[in-house]
């Protein structure tokens, strides 16, 4: 960021330097901003210095106590080192007893120094930072530091330059006052965004001169909506001009694409809305540890239970000497008799703190410890690494790694995290006329190969060394991406270059897959067809009313595709340099007077091709009317290209995976949108040559074939928003010159709007066949998994538009309830629309979702996925990625109303009880391994599909229990159609009620609130940008990895921390009861045979290490075990490793062992004349020695690590004792040890000790594990083993399970790509199966009994007081459970709110579906069928159920 | 809080422009090495505790603890030992005047003697041990009353004892030395032993005092403070001596090499007992030649200065004489241990080879199978 300041003074030219009036205006409500930065009210705001630290050099000892004694454990072990001071109740040497707290306590000073040392660090970094601050003094910018910069500073930016605070922008080098800004810092969003000049300071002719500068600006106070600024600008002449938040450039965003820009500084500091948006970490508690925290209470309970023993105990031996005292019991110091009673109370604080090792201080730390090396350990897997995007795992939540491994909910969105989100356009229909773009579809069919081919490559390129390789590959990518990439890279070094290929990689939401687009022959012969009449007509100037309808609708829609969005254009080649074309009027339409100067009548009614309103569109075409052929050369190229596409034939000829001759020109221009389906629309219609070519504020360009570069007035954008489900855009049609609407939506939403066609004649039935044809094909391609959206337009009348526009603008200029003025305002805007067409977009499934989910859901989770999506594309996504089963049932619930969906879910639940019940042996025998015991209802195969609407009621208050009871007994639940509100409080609802723990999965902005409502959140750094990231526990780059996380990583994390933890309290009693016994011959006296120090730092540093690498190391099943086996993963849900008996056998097992260790050497040393600590010096180490052993009986692998921790531990303790026992004849009081250890040492009664102790006390426990091995060996346990098979055997025992991961489909397409109606091959399979299988008389049955059930809910719902028309459409289809079937109920769904077009179902649909529905009514009831005929999907079906059957033994 | 999420982002990468670590400009690829350690695919031993591998670790310990055990007992039994309890608590008792009315105060000493026979002889040296039961030198405020410094002979503690040693730290203003408890409960008890020759004549045993206190207390621990002369007592001017003691701590012996602080009897007793019931090593009988034994089987008087009172507690006192071995006195505990431990273990080991015969195969199958 090199620059020098000579240059920027040159920039300076005016001298003129006025200082505004000071206006004592109370600053209550907003801010006020002047030039310069060093004025009086501009002192009171942040400063732009961040200080992130916590403590400063001085604070730092005592604000960091102080956080700490937040802790109770702290407090707690602080409390007990105090009371070590007081001398009647002490224990220790006070000073001794510090020791461990202090020693815990400064490693998390040390912990807490150095992050705040790194936050310093980092502040300082920022702070120092470089940008030109305009100098009132010197007139002219002038190099300044960040923390200089103050509120009302002129800042001057370059390009690629970070904002230092939030900057209101006032000038820019762009011709039209535009700003381009990349914001991934703040919300993640790669793409570029433009922000706006303040209007008044575009129309300046000069360079904008701060000097001259004497506008007060008003805005709101900072607040830390990033979304939101609102404010206004008062000019000298008093005029205001509102502010909104494209006006201002936030900190922390890059400048882009944009040579300089100069703005004021609005908010500094803490008080920008970057810093304002950084919410600490959250803290969260696994559930492991809530279960911890019980038993540290319990071992809490332990203590007072053993200290108020003691003391009861010591004052009853008091007691029983009467009044002459024994010449033991020594008086107080004070040489006053201690009554028993006082006694007693005095020993009942002393056994605290003697016994204070019970409530293990060190337990917190190693966890802590633990916790972290699991988190490297999990972060450096290279298995979660995606090389793709470079990323690898990220573990943001430290401390809920356990958690991973106990999940039992899995909550997924699936936009972006099962799928793609690499949008590639499929199909699409026009005027009720369908385009299926075959061509389209086996091109991409081709490029799934070429992927695969792609990564067979680079595996077979693992034997080069990694680095270089991976070396090569990224620069081989730079190369390509350079000449993709932006011209503002001034510098070449190759980090920038790759950061920059990622960058754009980013930016472009544009695979190859995406950017070529196939068009439909049919159809580009039409689009090419009407541009050519349109072109005629132009020159001949007709009306173009004229154009058959159909072929104006096609022109309109892909002109709506092209200009119906945000996509910003542009072209990498050259530098960013627009002719200075400039319109007199600048749009968007702002004022009133700016409307009226804009569509004077007398310009209305001019004619449509002289308005000189349209003179770049009438400039740039007009010299090609002669030769439009000629003139450009793009148009040129694709007409050419057009005609040898045709030339070899229409159907193989015009197939071209990537035609090169095109690529050079057309992939020249780069979109950069905000969403991925954005792009593959601008895509799609630069394949019918309706290409985008320009973006600017006021205008969009299109290029169209024949008619060359029409540029479109761009009056308005409405934006997309989640309640509206659609975007518009206002434009003035160059061509008609008309004020069109055109809408982009849902389809629900869209067909709502539509103009009601009119009634009787041929144009209206047109219309309505249209409109149900179009109904038709995008049902069809919700059924394909395809999302849908509708394309319409509207043309108003100048007056109409007039009329709307008053109350836009009043709207747009309120400040307070602005957005909810606007939404009502484009509410108006859209309505009475006229349906263009449909499309159909893909978003392909990830690699390997469908296996992740098989092995997850086999694994014991449950998987929900939420989605926005409309119901029948998420039913289908569903299918593909085998979250639903083909031979499910599903329940679908749809209501209207409360009442409805309290009907729907009573019926439901019904039908669930009646159904499962009656055949319950049945059930128990076809899915063993889906009911989590933990859950008293059975999961059956069933599915839940509920959308929005029905689930906003489902989750009232009212009905919750029900949904609930509902949707846990089905095995999967689709909630479509979901806001992120609903998302979350699906989350929260299934959280808090079911008490189980759920994961959150999403990608997108979304999915945030579910992901912070859940146990654990995952974000998916994928497309969507980083705010799902930013909120998540952990971030994967893809959902595939979900697997291995949670099967491998949640199951060691868990099974790891959940032993430690069990081995900490038991080691802890164990050592403490040592003592407690002790008290039995000592009179209760508190007295303890081993030594203080041992005492203090057994746990610390003798026997910390071991435990400390089984936690982070030991495995107790391999990762391929782990993954083979999903169900392994149980154990984790199932909280085995670590139930609360556990801890109590742990305890048990504890006062054994303890007894072993004390009464061993007791009888071996009763009656001589060992002293006190010559007898507890052994009993310390034989303590050691079993603890240590006792580990070795849990740990399950092991590596030298775990060899050499345990020797170090051994020969730590030994040296330690060595040392500290040769050190000081008459220091350590009382225990003087001198010369103890090597008195042991030499005595061989010692080494016998050592010997037998250990064996007695480990005997009971290694005899129990070698029983449990043999006779009730867990799932884990035959994990084990078959880890220990030979490779060869392994691999055919895990053979079998393999089938049943689904890892078959990975070499098939996933569902919905088989070409053509799967819905026949579904019915061919199920025709077959139909004829082998020999129980359908039990599936008629079923059906029979469902009819009945069916038909009674009608009434039912009568009776209850709906209105008729309320469509209660359960779909539950009998046994008919072939979920696909639902595509002839679809229509019924879907909102449709002409009740006409609902009603009778497409007829394709029922053409293909018929027969199946009645086939599959046999399906559920064929257990066991040899699926010969079986389509893809579910061919391996007979595999899976072998192998359920076989896992039955296993389990 | 702000702070630390700050500084996250920094380290995700999106902080372009920031030079430095923090940087996103990150040349190399993020993908983590693929070791051994960091994929935790460390060459590993992994044991799986089963009826069938853990079988020969049961018979093992067994077959090793058995004969070990054996061998303990037998060697245990080969120690001689002799107890005799004069405390004096039976009418019947020749000690039973001297237990009842003596007590800590009293001034004139009262003497009884004992009579007992062996009926085997020590061969060896015998160790002779008086043996208190019921007392806890444990208690913690008991172990706790000394001064250690003063007891190596530190000038400075001499003078002014530890505060630990209250309330036995000062008398009559005077500095206690030794200081404490433990020293002012010093076992006073004065043993004698006589061997009543079949001819009738009483033979006073030689009792060896030196030799039976540990080295490194004798010689490291327990000095005696360095004064102007060799005179102990003007090294111990203006200290007093303790409570209960009868002596100054100077005229524990005449020896003076066993006087002072370095008194061996003194250091015994302050190396406080580990149970209640204990016993000390009072004096050593050294073997005399090859030829008789130490202590020949006959009749033997315990002459006993009775100082000590331990009635009030119900304390015992014993004399124990004892041969020793290389695993120190009697006690044949260990010897059992061993074998019972052993024994369990061949005998779980037994139920074990039973359970894998029956059970091992099923376990094994199923796995494979599954």
């Amino acid at each position: 960021m090199a620059r020098e300041s000579g240059e920027a003074g040159a920039l300076k030219s005016c001298e003129v330097r006025k200082r505004t009036k000071r206006k004592s205006k109370k600053e209550s409500k907003s801010r006020v901003v002047r030039a310069g930065g060093a004025q009086e009210p501009h002192k009171r705001y942040a400063n732009n210095k961040i200080k992130t630290t916590k403590y400063t050099l001085l604070s730092f000892l005592p604000k960091n106590l102080f956080e700490q004694f937040h802790r109770f454990a702290n407090v707690y072990f602080v409390f007990i080192a105090l009371l070590n001071f007081v001398p009647v109740v002490k224990a220790f040497q006070p000073v001794l007893a510090l020791a461990p707290v202090i020693f815990i306590l400064s490693v998390t000073a040390i912990k807490d120094l150095w992050e705040d040392y790194r936050r310093h660090r980092s502040d300082t970094e920022i702070n120092h930072m470089d940008c030109l601050v305009y100098c009132q003094s010197q007139r002219r910018y002038v190099e300044k530091y960040w923390k200089q910069v103050r509120v009302g500073d002129f800042v001057r930016l370059r390009c690629n330059e970070i904002l230092p605070a939030d900057v209101l922008l006032l000038s820019s080098s762009d011709p039209d006052g535009l700003c381009h800004i990349e914001t991934a810092t703040l919300d993640g969003e790669s793409n570029l965004k433009q922000r706006q000049v303040v209007r008044r300071f575009l129309d300046l002719d000069c360079e904008f001169d701060p000097s001259k500068y004497d506008s007060v600006i008003e805005c709101e106070k900072p607040n830390n909506d990033l979304g939101r600024f609102r404010g206004y600008i008062i000019h000298r002449n008093g005029k205001r001009d509102g502010l909104n938040k494209d006006n201002l450039l936030l900190r922390g965003c890059t400048i882009r694409n944009t040579e300089e820009a100069v703005g004021i500084v609005i908010y500094a500091g803490h008080e920008t809305k970057s810093m304002l948006n950084n919410n600490g970490p959250r803290y969260k508690r696994s559930k492991l540890e809530r279960q911890m925290n019980i038993d540290v209470f319990w071992c809490v309970i332990i203590l007072l239970v053993m200290c108020l023993f003691s003391a009861i105990g010591h004052g009853l031996w008091m007691f029983q000497y009467g009044e002459t005292r024994p010449v033991f019991d020594v008086l107080s110091p004070g040489g006053t008799d201690l009554s028993p009673a006082l006694s007693a109370v005095y020993l009942f604080l002393t056994m605290i703190i003697v016994f204070q090792v019970l409530i293990p201080i060190s337990l917190f730390v190693s966890i802590e410890i633990v916790k972290i090396c699991q988190v490297y350990i999990i972060h450096q897997d290279v298995e979660l690494y995606d090389e793709e995007t470079d990323s690898h795992l990220q573990c943001r939540a430290l401390n809920i790694t356990e958690d991973l491994g106990q999940m039992q909910y899995i909550f997924s969105d699936k936009t972006g995290t099962l799928t793609e989100n690499k949008m590639v356009f499929r199909r699409c229909a026009v005027a009720g006329i369908e385009y299926s773009h075959d061509a389209n579809a086996r091109r991409l069919a081709m490029y799934q190969e070429l992927d695969s081919e792609e990564e067979d490559c680079t595996s077979h390129g693992g034997t080069l060394p990694r680095r270089d390789s991976t070396g090569s590959h990224q620069s081989a990518r730079v190369v390509l991406r350079s000449q993709s990439t932006k011209s503002h890279r001034r510098t070449g070094s190759r980090a920038e270059a790759k950061r920059a290929s990622i960058l754009s990689k980013h930016t472009a939401f544009s695979s190859p897959m995406e950017k070529d687009v196939t068009p439909d022959p049919q159809l580009l012969d039409k689009v090419n067809d009407c541009a050519s009449q349109m072109e005629f007509m132009r020159l001949h100037a007709q009306p173009l009313a004229q154009l058959p309808s159909e072929l104006s609708d096609i022109i309109d829609f892909f002109v709506a595709l092209a200009i119906c969005n945000t996509v910003v254009v542009s072209s990498p080649n050259q530098p960013r340099q627009k002719v200075r074309m400039r319109f007199e009027l600048k749009s968007p339409v702002k004022t009133i007077e700016d409307f009226i100067k804009r569509f004077t009548p007398s310009r209305l009614t001019s004619g449509s091709n002289s308005s000189s309103s349209s003179s770049l569109a009438t400039r740039s075409s007009a010299p090609r009317a002669g030769s439009s052929l000629l003139s450009s050369p793009s148009t040129e190229g694709t007409l050419l290209r057009l005609e040898e596409e045709k030339s070899p034939g229409p159907l193989e000829g015009s197939f071209r995976p990537v035609p090169p001759h095109s690529a050079s020109e057309e992939a020249e221009l780069r979109y950069e949108a905000e969403s991925p389906d954005e792009a593959a629309l601008v895509y799609a219609a630069r394949a019918y040559k309706c290409a985008l070519v320009g973006r600017l504020p006021d205008q969009v360009t299109v290029e169209l074939p024949h008619l060359g570069k029409l540029t479109f007035e761009l009056l308005h954008t409405l934006g997309f928003d989640s309640t509206r489900k659609r975007m518009s855009v206002v434009v003035r049609h160059p061509l008609t010159d008309e004020i069109t609407v055109y809408t982009k939506g849902a389809d629900s939403v869209i067909m709502d709007l539509l103009r009601p066609p009119t009634s009787d004649d041929t144009k209206g039935k047109r219309q309505r066949k249209t409109l149900y044809k179009t109904q038709n094909y995008l049902n069809l391609y919700a059924a394909n998994g395809l999302r849908t959206l509708c394309i319409a337009k509207k043309v108003l009348s100048k007056e109409d538009y007039a009329a709307w526009l008053k109350s836009h603008l009043a709207a747009e200029t309120t400040i307070q309830g602005r957005e909810e003025l606007l939404f009502e305002s484009a509410l108006r805007l859209e309505t009475d629309l006229q349906l263009l067409g449909a499309t159909g977009i893909e978003d392909r499934l990830q690699d390997g979702v469908p296996e992740t989910i098989a092995s997850l859901r086999k694994a014991g989770l449950q998987i929900w996925v939420l989605t926005g999506d409309k119901q029948e594309t998420a039913i289908n996504i569903a299918y593909a990625c085998k979250l639903l089963d083909p031979e499910e049932e599903i329940i679908t619930l749809n209501a209207d109303s409360q009442e409805a969906c309290a009907v729907l879910l009573e019926e439901s639940l019904h039908y669930i009880r009646s159904k499962f019940l009656c055949d319950a042996p049945e059930q128990a025998t076809r899915a063993p391994q889906d009911d989590p015991s933990s859950l008293p209802v059975l999961v059956h195969r069933l599915g839940l599909v509920i959308d929005g609407r029905t689930l906003a009621y489902a989750l009232d208050r009212s009905l919750e229990d029900r949904f609930l009871a509902v949707a846990r007994s089905c095995r999967s639940v689709l909630c479509c159609r979901s806001t992120p509100l609903q998302k979350s409080m699906v989350v929260k609802l299934v959280r808090n009620k079911l008490k189980v723990m759920t994961l959150a999965i999403g990608d997108g902005a979304n999915d945030v609130s579910m992901i912070q409502v859940a146990d654990v959140g995952v974000g998916i750094s994928g497309q969507e940008g980083m705010q799902a990231v930013m909120a998540s526990d952990f971030a994967l780059p893809r959902f595939q990895y979900l697997q291995k996380l949670l099967l491998v990583h949640g199951h060691w994390c868990y099974s790891r921390l959940a032993n430690m933890i069990l081995y900490f309290f038991y080691k802890n009693a164990m050592f403490v009861a040592l003592i407690f016994w002790y008290q039995f011959y000592c009179g209760f006296s508190g007295s303890a045979m081993i030594d203080q120090w041992f005492l203090i730092f057994f746990n610390l540093m003798f026997s910390a290490f071991p435990q400390l690498i089984t936690g982070t190391l030991d495995k107790d099943v391999s990762a391929e075990t782990l993954q083979d086996r999903p169900q392994l993963y149980m154990s984790g849900q199932n909280s085995e490793e670590y139930k609360p008996y556990m801890f109590w056998m742990n305890m048990i097992d504890a006062f054994y062992q303890s007894l072993v260790c004390f009464f061993i050497p007791y009888f071996a040393y009763s009656d001589s004349d060992v002293d006190l600590f010559t007898w507890g010096t052994p009993i310390t180490s034989l303590a050691l020695f079993t603890i240590l052993l006792h580990l070795g009986i849990e740990t399950k692998t092991w590596t030298w690590l775990n060899w050499a921790s345990i020797a170090f531990s051994v020969a730590l303790f030994l040296t330690i004792a060595l040392c500290y026992n040769a050190s000081c004849p008459s220091c350590y009081p009382p225990s003087n040890p001198y010369w103890t250890i090597q008195r042991q040492l030499a005595n061989p009664l010692f080494y016998l000790l050592c010997l037998i102790t250990p064996v007695a006390a480990l005997l009971p426990r290694y005899f129990y594990r070698a029983c449990q091995g043999t006779l009730f060996p867990g799932p884990v346990q035959l994990g084990r083993q078959l880890d220990r098979l030979p490779p060869e055997a392994r691999r055919s025992a895990l053979g079998q399970t393999k089938v049943t991961g689904g890892h078959h489909f990975a070499s098939q397409p996933p569902l919905y790509h088989i070409p053509g109606f799967f819905c026949n091959h579904g019915a061919e399979g199920y025709k077959k199966r139909e004829a082998s299988t020999d129980s359908a008389k039990e599936g008629v049955g079923l059906s029979g009994g469902t009819a009945t059930a069916e038909g009674g809910w009608g009434p039912d719902a009568k009776r209850s007081g709906l209105p008729p028309e309320v469509d209660t459409l359960l779909y539950l289809q009998g046994d008919a459970s072939d979920g696909r079937s639902y595509a002839n109920a679809a229509v019924a769904p879907s909102g449709f709110s002409l009740a006409d077009r609902a009603t009778p179902p497409p007829p394709f649909t029922q053409h293909e579906c018929v027969p199946l529905t009645t086939a599959a009514t046999c399906v559920q009831s064929a257990p066991g069928g040899e699926g010969l005929g079986l389509p893809p999907s579910t061919a391996t079906r007979p595999e899976g159920r072998t192998a359920d059957s076989l896992e039955t033994t296993l389990l | 809080m702000m702070a630390s999420s700050y500084s996250t982002k920094e380290e995700d990468g999106h902080q372009s422009g920031a030079p430095g670590p923090g940087g996103g400009v990150n040349a190399k690829s993020r993908k983590p090495d693929n070791t051994a350690f960091k994929q935790q695919r460390l060459p590993a031993w992994q044991p799986i505790l089963t009826a069938g591998t853990v079988l020969p670790a049961f018979f093992i310990i067994g077959l090793l603890f058995i004969p070990i055990g054996i061998g303990l007992y037998v060697t245990s039994n080969n120690i001689k030992e002799y107890e005799i309890d004069y405390t004096g608590v039976d009418m019947s008792s020749p000690c039973f005047n001297c237990s009842q009315n003596y007590s800590w105060n009293s001034t004139k000493p009262c003497r009884c003697s004992v009579s007992f026979s062996l009926d085997q002889p020590f061969e060896s040296n015998v160790f002779m041990y008086y043996g208190l039961s019921n007392y806890y030198q444990n208690h913690r405020r008991y172990v706790k009353s000394r001064d250690d410094s003063q007891l190596n002979g530190n000038l400075n503690a001499l003078k002014d004892p530890s505060k630990e040693c209250e309330p036995y730290r000062m008398n009559d203003g005077l500095p206690i030395a030794p200081c404490g408890a433990i020293a002012n409960s010093l076992f006073n008890d004065t043993l004698e032993l006589y061997y009543n020759d079949p001819n009738g004549t009483k033979t006073l045993i030689k009792l060896v005092k030196t030799g039976i206190a540990w080295w490194t207390d004798k010689h490291v621990k327990f000095r005696n403070p360095v004064g102007d002369g060799s005179n102990l007592s003007a090294v111990f001017q203006g200290t007093t001596k303790p409570v209960n003691w009868q002596k100054y701590v100077y005229q524990l012996d005449s020896d003076p090499d066993n006087n002072g602080f370095i008194n061996e009897d003194l250091i015994v007793w302050m190396r406080t007992a580990a149970l209640p019931t204990f016993r000390k090593l009072y004096r050593i009988i050294e073997k005399q030649g090859d030829a008789t034994p130490t202590l020949p089987r006959g009749n033997y008087t315990l002459l006993v200065t009775y100082n000590y009172p331990v009635r009030s507690f119900e304390g015992r006192k014993r004399m124990i004489l004892s041969t020793i071995s290389w695993m120190g006195g009697k006690n044949p505990f260990l010897g059992i241990a061993y074998i019972t431990v052993g024994s369990v273990c061949f005998f779980l080991g037994v139920v074990l080879l039973i359970i894998h015969h029956k059970y091992g195969s099923r376990s094994n199958n199923a796995d494979i199978s599954s």
